[in-house]
This record gives structure tokens, sequence and C-alpha cells, in this order.
């Protein structure tokens, strides 16, 4: 039990460093002097090791819920970037450090090319490493598509670091799946944006940024409650999409049992409310894509969503908690942001 | 108080005799030493104020949309060469040669202007004189010389003067330039460690620093522990490093924080110019130029912080910079703590002291009591403890005198002047 909080005080400290250093790499773009690239390359360590504790955490609590049920554990969304098979390390020693070398085939900043960077300058080193966690291992983690039934759907724990699988595969089985943007789904999740090379002065605009989040809601391919079964696997290596739907979800089930006691019929996938999430964000992202979208802009108006969900968050009892998870849910887009400097 | 007043750089000159300190408001203040009084042979000169002046304005880069502080980041003597004393002063951006000259004489006896500057109206003069010089109150003028700018696109945090007495590097976060003294529409690049692709940015430039002997070595230290020497006679651009030195972390210390602990605040090189002591967060490291895998000697500034790190990094302590300097003689080195304390590491005798600086010990010839904190469990008397510390009274700019026992520390308003006693 005492070991179960200390890893709950764990992960919940990983969460208020990850809400704190975002509002410290916020609150920089208005300080005088403009964007202080060594502090907030320092910040974005901090949050990459809380994240990978974080995600750490959730694997493993993720591996303990699937030697509980092994008949289908309950609705557990899982991030997207499960840390390397090898370790669900329960101390911050065993995580990996960022590697220099490491593949990078995963760049959420697909915009960022050829030495261009924002206007503020960039930091940077946070992004590489958050979205290599996806990549660190060749073969594509698993997450739990959203629309699954409740528990009673579960197909087995067996997608544990997994492989594809066959798209006949039982309703809620964890299987490697990913947003297939290149089959089709590339237009609305195209857009471009604008950057400028603080050293050249070259602005050059860039096609299919990454915002693909911001389109999840439109992509057929993905975020649809289909109950039942859902989208084939697409080919190991292909990009998988973090939507912060899914975490929303699991912060239902978390909440109630920390124990892992499940949930029983689970909480019924609420597309309306995902959607609506989805919404309240992309609307904030003009999808216009014969708007040249700069980034900057959007990078505030990300700030802005967040703040005013902690604002209307308040009546949520695990406040801080609740807020730090809605800053994870959207680290994805957290990680463009950062990217953005 | 008054914001614009936080001195942001300390620097004695190459004498010890003028004492410059730059603040956050863009204005250097200079202070003299009097002359040694010969009948009071117990105390050396004080330091009076000698000159003031606005040396950076802000400024707005339209095309960034960036304002730019007008805060003194560093400031650097040359050695003297006439009766002009000349210095280096910098902001985020842009680098000024300061002439700061005397005048103790005025023409007088003008024959078309009166002395009070108005013109005579010339058909009055009927007969003509020579102006003479003569004796008036000091004046201390201070002019810029030099402007070297738009050399940065990011914001510097060193400079420093070769040994050749011509050229100056100036560094940013990701690059640092080779100046000529003379020349201000041109810089050499020789260390750029700007990626590629800003996404695998994962380290910055923190502080650069020449040897004071050798004119083409100058070392940097980065964002990640480590120094890099470089030879400017290898290539031209001084990508690649003669030295590295780094020491490996020690892995039972891994926390959330461990990168930004042990990022590099300050280097120095020793007056001799074989070692180099370099700041982090939590302590002084000594490094022998011929041995790169660790520092020979390693000095714990405040270990009673390293478990306070998470409340550190929450009110921004952690990003503090501390400075750290070397006594004349290289036998002890000096740097900051909070609190408004000090602290001074015997490198001979081991021995370590903590001073504070702050008014009530302030008065003339009170010698100053060390301090203690005390980290956990039953504190003693006199002892401070960590929760009692102010975390707002931080001393991050220190300076020794380079020939006496003088020390000049800042704390965020003022500046503290201690010398030894002398009997």
């Amino acid at each position: 039990m005492l070991r179960g909080r200390r890893r709950m005080e764990c992960t919940l400290d990983a969460q208020s460093l990850i809400s704190i250093s975002l509002r410290k790499i916020h609150s920089s773009r208005t300080q005088r002097g403009g964007i202080k690239l060594h502090k907030n390359l320092l910040v974005s360590y901090v949050l990459r090791n809380a994240r990978q504790l974080y995600l750490s955490e959730r694997y493993a609590e993720l591996y303990r819920r699937q030697q509980h049920y092994p008949d289908g554990a309950p609705l557990l969304a899982m991030p997207a970037c499960p840390p390397p098979a090898a370790a669900a390390p329960q101390e911050l020693a065993g995580l990996p450090l960022p590697a220099d070398t490491q593949d990078r085939e995963v760049r959420s900043c697909g915009a960022m090319r050829g030495g261009t960077e924002l206007l503020e300058g960039s930091v940077c080193s946070a992004s590489p490493e958050l979205q290599r966690a996806p990549c660190r291992d060749s073969s594509p983690g698993f997450y739990r598509v959203a629309g699954s039934a409740g528990p009673g759907g579960g197909g087995g724990g067996g997608g544990g670091g997994g492989g594809s699988s066959s798209s006949s595969a039982a309703p809620g089985l964890l299987y490697a799946a990913g947003c297939d943007f290149g089959s089709g789904g590339a237009p609305h999740c195209s857009s471009r944006t604008t950057v400028l090379d603080l050293d050249t002065h070259v602005v050059t605009t860039v096609e299919n940024g990454y915002l693909h989040q911001d389109c999840c809601s439109q992509c057929p391919c993905c975020c649809q409650p289909a109950p039942g079964l859902l989208s084939p696997p697409p080919t190991p290596g292909t990009k998988r999409k973090y939507y912060p739907g899914q975490e929303e979800e699991e912060e239902g089930v978390e909440e109630g049992e920390p124990g892992g006691g499940g949930v029983a019929g689970g909480p019924p996938f609420a597309p309306c409310t995902k959607r609506a999430r989805f919404e309240e964000y992309s609307a904030e992202h003009p999808q216009d894509s014969s708007n040249i979208s700069n980034l900057i802009s959007i990078f505030g108006s990300g700030f802005t969503g967040l703040v005013s969900r902690q604002q209307a968050d308040s009546e949520q009892p695990l406040n801080g908690q609740l807020c730090s998870k809605q800053a994870l849910a959207s680290l994805g887009a957290w990680t463009r942001a950062i990217v953005a400097f | 108080s008054y914001t614009a007043d936080i001195i942001s750089t300390v620097e004695f000159n190459h004498s010890g005799e003028l004492l410059a300190t730059g603040d956050k408001g863009g204005r250097v203040v200079i202070f003299q030493q009097e002359q040694e009084n010969k009948t009071q042979s117990h105390s050396r000169g004080e330091y009076n104020v000698y000159s003031t002046f606005q040396s950076h304005e802000p400024e707005f880069d339209y095309l960034k949309s960036l304002e730019i502080e007008e805060k003194i980041n560093k400031i650097r003597w040359l050695p003297q060469k006439n009766a002009a004393q000349f210095l280096l002063s910098t902001n985020d951006k842009t680098i000024k040669l300061w002439k700061i000259s005397e005048r103790d004489k005025r023409p007088e006896g003008y024959n078309l202007k009166e002395e009070d500057g108005r013109y005579r109206d010339p058909t009055t003069v009927t007969t003509l004189r020579v102006p003479v010089f003569r004796p008036m109150d000091l004046m201390v003028e201070a002019s810029p010389r030099r402007i070297f700018a738009n050399a940065h696109t990011y914001h510097i945090n060193s400079i420093s003067i070769n040994s050749d007495y011509e050229t100056y590097l100036s560094a940013d976060d990701l690059r640092i330039n080779l100046w000529h003294l003379e020349i201000t529409d041109r810089s050499f690049n020789i260390v750029d460690i700007k990626p590629a692709n800003m996404e695998e940015l994962t380290e910055v430039i923190t502080a650069a620093e020449f040897h004071p002997n050798s004119c083409n070595t100058f070392v940097y230290s980065s964002s990640k522990g480590t120094i890099r020497l470089c030879d400017m006679r290898a290539s031209a651009l001084c990508d690649r490093h003669s030295k590295l030195f780094e020491e490996p972390e020690d892995p039972s210390n891994r926390s959330f924080f461990s990168e930004i602990i042990s990022s590099i605040s300050d280097v120095k090189f020793s007056h001799s110019g074989r070692y180099m002591m370099t700041r982090d967060y939590l302590s002084v490291k000594i490094w022998d130029l011929n041995m790169e895998n660790r520092p020979v000697e390693t000095y714990q500034v405040h270990e009673y912080l390293r478990s306070k790190l998470c409340s550190l990094y929450e009110n921004d302590c952690i990003f503090d910079k501390f400075e750290c300097c070397w006594n004349g003689s290289d036998s002890i080195v000096m740097t900051g703590s909070y609190n408004n304390f000090f602290r001074m590491f015997d490198r001979n005798t081991k021995r370590d002291i903590t001073l504070e600086a702050s008014r009530e010990n302030n008065k003339p010839r009170t010698v100053l009591k060390p301090r203690k904190v005390c980290a956990s469990g039953k504190r003693k008397k006199d002892e401070i403890s960590v929760d009692s510390l102010d975390f707002n009274k931080k001393i991050l700019h220190t300076a020794w005198h380079p020939k006496e026992n003088i020390i000049a520390v800042a704390t965020t308003n003022n500046l503290y002047i201690f010398q030894d006693k002398m009997n």
C-alpha cells in the first residue's frame, strides 16, 4: 500500500513539475529581454525528466493491471509513448538520458528543417526526447484506441510492447496502431507554418507541420468511437499519435480506484465529450490551410487554452492533479510549443 | 527597492585602484581607492565613487519584436596604457568600449567667448590674448569610443580581453566571436555550436575566457557541465576543442534537476594560468589544465540545498548564476550564496569560511563573524537553519583585488568592500 502511495506521490510530483515547467516557459515569453535560451533549455530537461518518470509510472501501472486482469483490463488509455520495454524504472536513475545519436524518424517538429528557427530562438532539447520516447524501440508501442467497449471487451494483455495485430483482433486488444496519415488523411492534416531564421532573416513556409492532433477529430482513422473494431494497425514505424481525449478517460478510471480495482462497466466512451475537447482545442487553431499559420500564435493560443482550462476545472476535487494531467494530455502540443521557441 | 539598482557585475581593474560595477539599469559606477594615508598606516584607502555614467539604454529590435535589456552583463578593464582608463561593458547584444579620463584643467581667456560661453561681439574685441589652462575641480568623463554591435543573435554572457591587449572575445549562448578593439564593423566567429536543426540543441555556452598568458588559448563552459579548451592556431573555427574537461555524474545524485545544477555559471582562469575554476549551482571546482577527466579540487558551497532543489526550482532560484573568483596569489577562491552569505575556500589549508554581507557588519573595522548553516538536526546557537535562509538575498557577484586582500561583494542593491585586518 505504502509502495503504491509512494508511486503515486512520485507520479504526482512529476505532474506538478510538468505544470510548473510549462508555466515557466509560458511566462518567459513575456519577460523583458526576450526568451532566455539557456533557461528554457534547462526547463525542458526538467520537463523531459518528469515526463519520463510519469510515463514509466503509467507503463508500470498498465503492466500491473494486465497482471491483475489477464482477461482484459478495464479501459486504460495509455500514452502513446511507453519507455523502452526493458524497464519500468522506479527511479530516475534508470531512465536513459537523451542520446543525441538515436534515430529520429518521428519529428513532431517536422516544420523545422535546415537551420530555421522560430522567431524567438529555439528551445528544442526537450522535443527530440519527448518525441523520441515513442520511437526508442523500433517496434511501435501500443495504445488503446478509444472506443473499445467496456471491460468485457478486453482482449487479453498480449498487446504489451506489441507488434501489429490483424484487424480482426478482439476489441480492446492492445495493438499497435497509429494514425496513418499517409493514406489519404493528409489534406486536412497538413498545414503550413512560417518560420523565421533568426540569423539569416529568411522566412520559410513549411508544409505539413505537425498539427495532426488538431486534426484528429476529423481524421477518420483514429479517435473514432466506433464500437468494436478499429482501423487496421499501420505498418511498424508509423507515427503514433497521442490523443488528449484518451488521457481524459484514463483520469476517470484512475481517480476512482488507484488500487486498480477497475471500474465496472468502465466509463462508456463518450465521444461527444472527447470530440468537444478536441474541438475546443482545435478551434483555437485555424485549420484553414490556405492561411499561413504562425506557430507563435498557435503557441500563444495553446497556452491560453491551458490556462482557461485550469480555471474552469476548479470544481474537480484533485485540482492540481487534474491540471497536470491536462497538461500531460496535451503534451504533444506542448512539445510542439516548446519547439516553437 | 528600485530594481534598476540591482548590481549585475563587479570588476577590479588591473591595479586594483578602480572598481567598476554595472547594474540592471545600464549604469556603470566606478569607485576609486583613496591614496594611502601615510599617517594611518593600518588601513588602506577607502573606495569612493569616481565616475558614474549610463553605458547602455534599453533598445527595441523591431525585426524580432524584442526588447533588449540595458542590464550590464559584464565589465572588463583594459590594462592602462596612458592617463585614461578603458573598459568594455556589455549588455545582451552590444559591447561598448568606454574611455574614462580625468579633467583637472580648463582653458580660460578666450578672445571670442565669455567665461560662461556666450559669444562676444567681435567688434568689441580690441586686444588679443592667449588662452591658458587653469586648474579646476576634478571632473571624470566617460565617453564611448567604440560600439561593437550586431554580432550576436543570442544573449551575450561573457567578454574576455586577450593577453595581446588587442583582441577580445564575446560569447553568447551559441557562438563566440573574436574582435579587434579598433575595429567595430567586423568580428570573426570562432565557435559556433548552433546545430543545423535547432531541435537537436542540447547545450548552450555559459561562459568563456581567454587564457591569461597564452593569447591563442581560451575556454568555454557549457550548460552540460563541460569545459572546452580551444587553440585558435589549430583552425579558424574552434568547434573542435583541444581539451574537454568533464567529470562524470554521480548516478546516486540523479534527480529531476541534475541537468540544471550541473550547468556551469562561471569559469575563471587562475592568475598563473595553470588552473581554472568553474562554478555550478552547488559547488566550485578547480581544474588542472593538464587533467581533463576530473577536477583536482571540489568545494561544496551549500550542499544543504540539494534536498531543496524542488522548491528552488519553483521559485527560480535554481537558475541563479553565481560567479567565482581567485585571490591574487591563487591560494583562496571565493563565491557567493544565499542569505547574503559568501564563502571562501583556502586551497592550502583546506579550511573554508562563510561570511555575511549585511548592514550590521558594515561598521568600519568590524571583524566579520563567521556564519554557519545548520543543515539538519539540532541547531546550535548562532547557526542558521536552512529554512530560515532568505533566498532573495543572494550574492552572485564577487571580486578580489588583484594584489591586496580587498574584496568587493555585491548583494542585490549594495556593494560591500571588505579588507583584511592589517596590523
